[in-house]
């Protein structure tokens, strides 16, 4: 059981930051630079964009093993995921424009970027892949949305920063952000080969 | 930053509005100054491979800094002996052996990339000579990590390469880092002394040391970060360093080797780059600690000093943002 345990935390861990989606595969990088401007919505993103991750990493699992496994479909995996993110996010949009339009007013303007983001859809790739048990899919889930998280608050805490530089004129805004990212992208190598998984 | 330079205009900065005769450039060549003996050590024990690489680096520096402040219709701010900083901090981070490329090449990373681009000095998120140094490591790993073995006197001996302590703890474990050292005194009076593999710079103890002590007496640089980091890697080495279970590690030797004591000392310290409340610089420190012991207990590269205080950095603006200090008269509500 401790062992288990163990095995979870180290997937965690690998997948919010050793193998940070941002800065170590390069996967999400639109919204990362989109929503990255101020620290309000880098949170508001992170609390939206973990959410999905995690529901639509327990979907996914959920569909690819007891659905696409029997009828022998998995090559149309890509597809499927696809479909299945965008029903997803698609759905929650107008449930929770209804139910509760107060959090939609805070959270809603994210929820139509996600569907369109390259870590939601990696995300159940590679627990497909990799073959994973439903409680390690969550745990990856839940590690690539707070990775996510970190990178955007990182991001926007730095670029918050950056408006009072004085920046050369042709590297304002965008260009500067990716230099950042980049030399941030190098801070994370350290980290190679802590955990192999 | 540059309050001296617009001595004669109306100055409107935060407070304290104390005037002193201290300047950018004062504090940038009394650093450089401080870091001689370590370099005056490194000299003797690589020979002139290391003056010959560390100059290479300053003069990278310099002219980068020249040549970005040229094609951005900037002021030549070479005098200040940022630029020049900069480039020593980088030789001093380098093998002795570099060809001449990488001195070259990195320093352009390092003082146009890091540094110019976002700005020029004060505004800069990554310490330049760090970033120059990673950036040598990841494009020329095998260059960078041949270190040759301090022979201790300018003679017309091949260098012999050499793994440096950290190396060597690294692959062979603790008997095998004292069976090359001889016994435990002179393993420690060795990493002491600097005679000992590594960066040029790095490798000698006591020199760092009483070029930490000078800015320390001089007050451009406060204890919180050097001890809290410091610190930090004695404590956790000492209690997971060890084969033998929970506090059976040796904190001295992960306190004597790797880049330890001149990243601790010469760069967490650096002023644009580390938080700037006295409790988040504590935390950076304790930060910068854990990280390089995860670094070199657990991940790939033998010494992590450099990628703990890169990674540091990136978390400085939002460890200044979260431990604001208190702004006088306002209540609690009113802050954000």
């Amino acid at each position: 059981m401790e062992k288990e345990f163990l095995k979870l935390f180290e997937l965690f861990i690998a997948a919010s930051v050793i193998n940070n989606f941002v800065f170590t595969r390069f996967l999400g990088l639109c919204i990362f630079f989109g929503v990255s401007k101020k620290m309000e919505t880098a949170i508001g993103m992170t609390i939206t964009f973990t959410a999905v991750m995690v529901v639509s990493a327990a979907l996914s699992w959920l569909v690819f093993f007891y659905i696409m496994i029997p009828l022998e479909i998995t090559f149309l995996k890509i597809v499927i995921f696809i479909g299945i993110v965008a029903a997803f996010v698609q759905a929650s949009d107008t449930i929770i424009r209804k139910v509760s339009p107060g959090l939609y007013y805070k959270l809603g303007v994210y929820l139509a970027l996600i569907a369109t983001n390259c870590i939601i859809i990696a995300v159940p790739l590679i627990n497909a892949g990799e073959k994973r048990t439903f409680i390690e899919s969550l745990v990856f889930g839940l590690g690539s949305g707070l990775g996510f998280g970190l990178a955007l608050t990182i991001m926007a805490s730095i670029r918050e920063k950056l408006e009072l530089a004085d920046v050369p004129r042709p590297f304002r805004g965008m260009p500067i952000a990716w230099v950042t990212t980049a030399l941030i992208a190098l801070a994370f190598t350290g980290f190679s080969g802590l955990i192999t998984l | 930053m540059a309050v001296a330079k617009k001595e004669q205009e109306l100055l409107v900065t935060v407070s304290p509005h104390i005037r002193s005769d201290e300047t950018v450039g004062r504090i940038m060549w009394t650093v450089s100054l401080s870091l001689l003996p370590a370099f005056v050590f490194g000299v003797y024990y690589f020979g002139p491979k290391a003056v010959y690489v560390t100059a290479l680096c300053i003069v990278g520096s310099l002219f980068s800094e020249w040549l970005v402040q040229k094609m951005t219709g900037r002021e030549v701010t070479l005098g200040d002996g940022s630029a020049f900083l900069t480039g020593l901090l980088l030789g001093m981070n380098m093998p002795a052996s570099a060809p001449f490329y990488i001195p070259l090449v990195s320093s352009f990373v390092a003082v146009a990339i890091t540094k110019q681009l976002f700005g020029g000095i004060g505004y800069n998120i990554f310490n330049p000579a760090l970033i120059g140094r990673a950036f040598a490591l990841i494009t020329w790993p095998r260059a960078m990590t041949s270190w040759t073995e301090p022979t201790a006197a300018f003679v017309g001996l091949d260098a012999k390469t050499t793994a440096t302590p950290l190396g060597l703890l690294k692959e062979g474990g603790m008997q095998k880092l004292v069976e090359v050292f001889g016994d435990k005194a002179s393993l420690y009076t060795d990493l002491l002394l600097g005679h000992r593999a590594g960066s040029l710079g790095e490798t000698s103890v006591i020199a760092l040391l009483v070029g930490g002590a000078f800015l320390l007496y001089k007050r451009y640089i406060t204890w919180h970060i050097p001890v809290s980091f410091l610190g930090t890697v004695a404590v956790l080495a000492w209690a997971f360093g060890g084969k033998g279970g929970l506090f059976t590690g040796d904190p001295l030797l992960h306190l004597l080797s790797g880049g330890l004591m001149l990243g601790a000392i010469f760069m967490a310290t650096d002023y644009v780059t580390c938080p700037s409340t006295r409790l988040g610089q504590v935390v950076f420190g304790i930060g910068c600690g854990v990280l390089t012991i995860l670094i070199r207990l657990k991940a790939g590269y033998p010494e992590g000093v450099m990628f703990a205080i890169l990674l540091m950095n990136c978390f400085a603006p939002m460890i200044d943002r979260n431990l604001k200090s208190k702004v006088f008269g306002l209540k609690k509500e009113a802050r954000k």
